[in-house]
């Protein structure tokens, strides 16, 4: 689970990268940053397009693809994060032959940053899925499934914050309830906490002890249930929160074209969003930042 | 040599003294969605990466392990139909040795769903990539113990679902909607008094396809055996897999 080094700000190193990104950025007058956030969710082990033949998804997906059009993204923009929102296994052979090796192992070829825990993530069981925990080269995070009493404990971390050109991004996790969808001789003694109680704990953190610009939720909860007080979806937790700027969502197959745009409980626009499944697209969204003293309004414009 | 070390530091210091972390506002979004098509140029690296992985499931799941002489449809028969009679009896004869080197007790017969049969099986050589596609599913079979009187509600429920449900082991006649004029289960006469071992998924058990009827279970017994591997592992026992319409469950209008 090492992160990439050229983010890791470790103190040993802090002070050397910290000259670099001075000049790319911080120091610079007046400077507008952006930071490009890419996203997956229930890419369920589709590791290769979809055939030709295929009813609904001819020609669509492929990590192959995805490696190319991530690198692009890159490109044109290297403050840029990707991440995804769990339900990384089951779907394909490729997972019954090797368990999620091959799921891992290509997510950190492609430098994900970090993913959210999906509910058929346990399809292998807690231990199948520690089992892979070492081919993963990016977080895996989760703020309200504990683990302590599992093989995962200080496996999974709650939120990580990742610099970006001087922009604090912190990024927390949330699980489904997993009674009823997934056995608990498979997860165990992993307990389920409250997603919502959990959420106001994790962004307050961000915000008001880590002094975060940006703050991303990666949901496995579910875009909309209509209301039902027995699941939590994403709608719901917009609605709830104080300083998400962003929830990346998934579990539902949801495939929204644009995100949508939720107000806050201070009245603030928040963004849900979620790409459908199976790798099939790639959201991209980019976060314009100036400086605190240099942005003369407090709006922000959402172009989408 | 000391010396450069000290200015090099100083200089450090000065600069992050001189240029703190700035807290940033946020002043615009904008998103968009990128499909993942055939217009993108594949990585030859992650191809090259995938490709041995790919080699060996490709090996494994495409050599034939049995033959059919016959299309396996869905739609062959009213009560049953020859790739529902495939999937009960494969089940039956992979299950039935499980559960009673676990219980000392027998499956009496199987009852699964016919929307749990995801495509047909074309005559030919088969496949593990055979059974991946007929049951893509990681459902596993479980033993249901039931009351006789579920298993007429059961049987009940079949008569009128309108479908052909997979039914094994059983020779049921049924005129209209619920006059069974021949119950006859594991070759015997039905026995209302009587328990039974019903084979099915575990997807049904917990009310999948609305078999709300799997609620009246007095015991259960999961096999951890998927349905999907007993249908491989059936391939592989016999050399040639035949399945008709038969006369396991007639109805008469």
């Amino acid at each position: 689970m090492k992160r990439r080094s050229f983010i890791t700000k470790t103190t040993a190193t802090g002070a050397f990268l910290g000259l670099a990104g001075m000049q790319l950025g911080s120091c610079k007058p007046n400077g507008t940053k952006k930071i490009t956030i890419l996203h997956t969710n229930d890419v369920h082990s589709h590791i290769d397009p979809f055939p030709s033949d295929h009813a609904r998804y001819a020609n669509l997906g492929g990590l192959a693809r995805r490696a190319n059009l991530v690198t692009q993204l890159r490109r044109e923009n290297p403050n840029t994060l990707l991440f995804d929102a769990g339900d990384i296994f089951q779907g394909t052979p490729y997972f019954n032959f090797y368990g999620g090796e091959l799921e891992f192992k290509l997510m950190s070829l492609l430098k994900y940053d970090a993913a959210t825990i999906g509910n058929h993530d346990f399809d292998n069981g807690i231990d199948g899925l520690y089992a892979q925990t070492p081919h993963a080269k990016f977080e895996l995070l989760s703020a309200n499934y504990d683990f302590k009493n599992t093989v995962m404990d200080g496996v999974v971390k709650p939120y990580k914050i990742f610099t970006v050109d001087g922009v604090k991004v912190g990024v927390y996790g949330l699980g489904i309830a997993l009674d009823g969808l997934v056995t608990p001789k498979l997860y165990k003694e992993t307990k389920y906490e409250d997603p919502y109680e959990v959420a106001l704990d994790m962004e307050r953190i961000l915000k008001e002890d880590e002094g975060c610009d940006l703050i991303i939720c990666l949901s496995h909860l579910g875009y909309d249930y209509e209301g039902n007080p027995n699941r939590p979806d994403d709608v719901r937790l917009a609605s709830a929160t104080y300083h998400t700027n962003l929830i990346i969502g998934g579990h539902t197959h949801t495939f929204l074209d644009k995100p949508d745009v939720r107000t806050n409980a201070v009245g603030k626009p928040v963004l849900v969003n979620q790409v459908g499944c199976y790798g099939l697209h790639l959201g991209k969204i980019d976060f314009y930042f100036d400086k605190q003293n240099n942005s003369n309004t407090e709006g922000v414009s959402i172009q989408i | 040599m000391g010396l450069k070390i000290k200015h090099f530091v100083i200089f450090i210091t000065f600069l992050s003294v001189g240029c703190q972390r700035h807290p940033q506002q946020l002043t615009k979004v904008e998103a968009s969605r990128i499909t993942v098509s055939d217009s993108i140029i594949g990585n030859d690296s992650i191809t090259f990466f995938i490709a041995p992985y790919k080699k060996r499931i490709d090996a494994v799941l495409d050599s034939t392990l049995a033959y059919v002489p016959k299309d396996l449809v869905k739609n062959d028969g009213e009560r049953n139909t020859s790739a529902g009679n495939f999937l009960a009896d494969a089940i039956l004869e992979q299950a039935n040795p499980i559960f009673t080197s676990r219980t000392g007790k027998q499956i009496d017969f199987v009852v699964l769903n016919h929307g749990g049969i995801r495509s047909i099986i074309s005559k030919g050589n088969v496949n593990a990539r055979t059974a991946y596609q007929f049951m893509p599913f990681e459902n596993t079979i479980v033993v249901v113990e039931m009351s006789g009187t579920s298993v007429k509600d059961l049987f009940t429920f079949l008569a009128n679902s309108g479908r052909a449900h997979p039914v094994a082991n059983t020779k049921l006649i049924v005129e209209g909607s619920n006059t069974f004029t021949k119950m006859e289960i594991n070759g015997k006469p039905f026995d209302e008094n009587q328990t039974y071992f019903v084979a099915t998924n575990d997807y049904l058990v917990q009310g999948g396809d609305d078999m709300g009827f799997f609620k009246n279970r007095s015991g259960i017994t999961n096999l951890d055996y998927l349905v999907r591997n007993a249908i491989i592992d059936y391939f592989k026992k016999m050399d040639t897999i035949t399945a008709n319409v038969d006369d396991r469950f007639i109805q008469i209008p």
